[in-house]
């Protein structure tokens, strides 16, 4: 396996993986991503922050649950880059 | 009176609630959400039941989840709090279906004052002063062309269905109307499922003063004085203080009667709140927040009318036991919000745990707060974890032991507001109340 990426909570608070509840989540795995694009939420309180990525590459998996708590640098995602 | 009531919230003012149920020997009922489990409500409370999840949607927001907790508690009413479900008028006509006594508006009054331009109307129509505007939504950006032109811009697109400033736009004469319009309309919708909007003059410089109202089912309505919540930041309050600063006795005397008499003739019962904005010595209406306040505090302090405990003995059907001239309000009281947030970096707030927690002490202190030393103060939920309350004879001398107060105060493991309180109790404008609700965000340098 390649180098794959983790994707690391920036800071405290609870990880999204929907824009709304409503929604569909912003990627599920397999899919591909361009560097720059938000792939989930951390919120804080009201707060809403974007999690983006670097690189382009596949989404491999999610290592927490949506709408759970998280630790800032908890991994979030494996990106496999291309 | 009830001998158990459902506390449909968590925090300080869950913990405010069972206090008053305490007081009245109604047994308290604690809900709580996953990571609640231990939290300080909880631990206070005779009985508690697990809603849900830890988003608020899962477990606070989740009316069925809540109704079933009260009647597997056999519980006789539920007390919302402020906030959550708190102005949900569609739970609170579910609690009004079910055995339990809802503690707050009838949901019919509730709806009512819901919509703006309907509780515009109400309050228009018993004399008190309205924001000139609309007292219909508007049907295209002609309508509020031909208001802007009438009355002069800037004027403030609103949400029909908004409240608390959220969804409002304010449109100046050179703006694009029409996009300004659309986009109100489209926001109001997204937010508020209610695209209608209404238009306002917009007020650049103004006061946030509000009157404290209690009603009975037996048509006895009383205010119990005014509260000044101008040092806020972005529509959210920060600082309240009774009485206002910038009022004389007969504008006080003359708003707090049009406030009463305004909710009398709508209606109203329970416990409300007026809110109106004050600029070159006019005031005006803007809405009525059908629920106990986070400020009402201020209000028990200069009267020592218990406002929380009103509240349930109305619910219970009990009427008013003291008339309005009974209502004597004495010296000065300010409220500080202690929000687990960084006042230098933005207000971004910091979920985290309480490591110290040494409150201030001694004369003329009230704390409310919903955790001790060693909690957690989780993401989900506001980040407000306490309030202090100063009293004092006179507002310098507040002004005086609060700084004292706060400077008592050592919260570590999460920053505070302090710092912002100290700042704004050393202000200038602050200390001649010279600031209206726009000064934090505008002037105020916070770095």
């Amino acid at each position: 396996m390649a180098d794959t990426v983790t994707i690391e909570a920036p800071m405290p608070g609870v990880f999204y993986r929907r824009p709304d509840p409503d929604e569909p989540a912003f990627v599920e795995p397999g899919d591909e991503v361009e560097a720059g694009e938000k792939v989930a939420l951390i919120g804080v309180m009201k707060n809403f922050h974007d999690v983006t990525v670097d690189t382009d590459g596949v989404i491999e998996e999610f290592l927490v649950e949506n709408e759970t708590e998280v630790e800032a640098g908890d991994g979030l995602l494996v990106l496999d880059p291309s | 009176m009830f001998d158990k009531v459902l506390i449909a919230n968590r925090g300080e003012i869950a913990i405010r609630i069972i206090q008053a149920c305490r007081e009245l020997d109604i047994t308290p009922v604690a809900i709580y959400s996953d990571t609640d489990e231990t939290a300080k409500h909880v631990r206070l409370a005779e009985e508690a039941y697990n809603v849900g999840g830890s988003v608020a949607r899962k477990s606070y927001l989740d009316g069925d989840a809540i109704i079933d907790a009260a009647e597997a508690a056999d519980a006789d009413a539920i007390h919302p709090g402020y906030g959550f479900l708190a102005e949900n008028t569609a739970f609170a006509r579910a609690v009004e279906e079910s055995e339990c006594v809802w503690v707050g508006p009838p949901s019919d009054i509730m709806e009512q004052f819901g919509e703006k331009t309907e509780a515009r109307k109400l309050m228009d129509a018993a004399g008190v002063p309205i924001v000139p505007g609309t007292t219909d939504p508007v049907t295209d950006a002609a309508e509020v062309k031909a208001f802007g032109e009438e009355h002069g811009f800037p004027l403030a697109i609103k949400a029909d269905g908004g409240g608390g400033g959220r969804g409002m736009r304010v449109v100046d004469e050179t703006d694009d109307v029409e996009s300004e319009f659309d986009d109100a309309r489209r926001e109001a919708e997204a937010y508020f499922d209610n695209a209608d909007v209404y238009v306002e003059r917009f007020l650049d410089d103004p006061k946030h003063i509000e009157v404290q109202i209690l009603a009975d089912e037996h048509g006895n309505v009383r205010h119990l004085g005014e509260r000044d919540c101008t040092t806020q930041r972005r529509q959210q309050k920060l600082i309240e203080e009774t009485p206002s600063p910038v009022l004389d006795e007969q504008e006080r005397a003359d708003l707090c009667e049009r406030a009463r008499e305004g909710v009398a003739e709508a209606g109203y019962v329970n416990a409300g709140t007026v809110e109106f904005l004050y600029q070159d010595g006019d005031y005006y209406f803007i809405e009525v927040n059908a629920r106990i306040q986070v400020e009402h505090t201020i209000s028990e302090v200069v009267t020592g009318i218990d406002i929380v405990k009103w509240q349930l003995r109305i619910a219970a059907g009990e009427p008013l036991d003291f008339e309005q001239s009974a209502v004597d309000p004495r010296g000065a009281a300010i409220e500080f919000r202690i929000n687990a947030e960084d006042p230098s970096s933005d207000f971004d707030p910091h979920p985290g745990t309480v490591e110290t927690y040494r409150p201030p002490r001694g004369i003329g202190i009230r704390i409310d707060d919903g955790v001790d030393e060693g909690d957690a103060i989780a993401p989900f939920y506001d980040s407000m974890f306490g309030k202090f309350i100063v009293a004092a004879q006179t507002r310098s001398e507040a002004i005086k032991r609060s700084k004292r107060a706060l400077g008592e105060t050592t919260i570590e493991g999460v920053p505070t507001t302090i710092p912002f309180h100290q700042q704004v109790l050393d202000d200038e404008h602050f200390q001649n109340a010279a600031h209206s609700t726009t000064y934090v965000e505008e002037e105020l340098d916070l770095s």
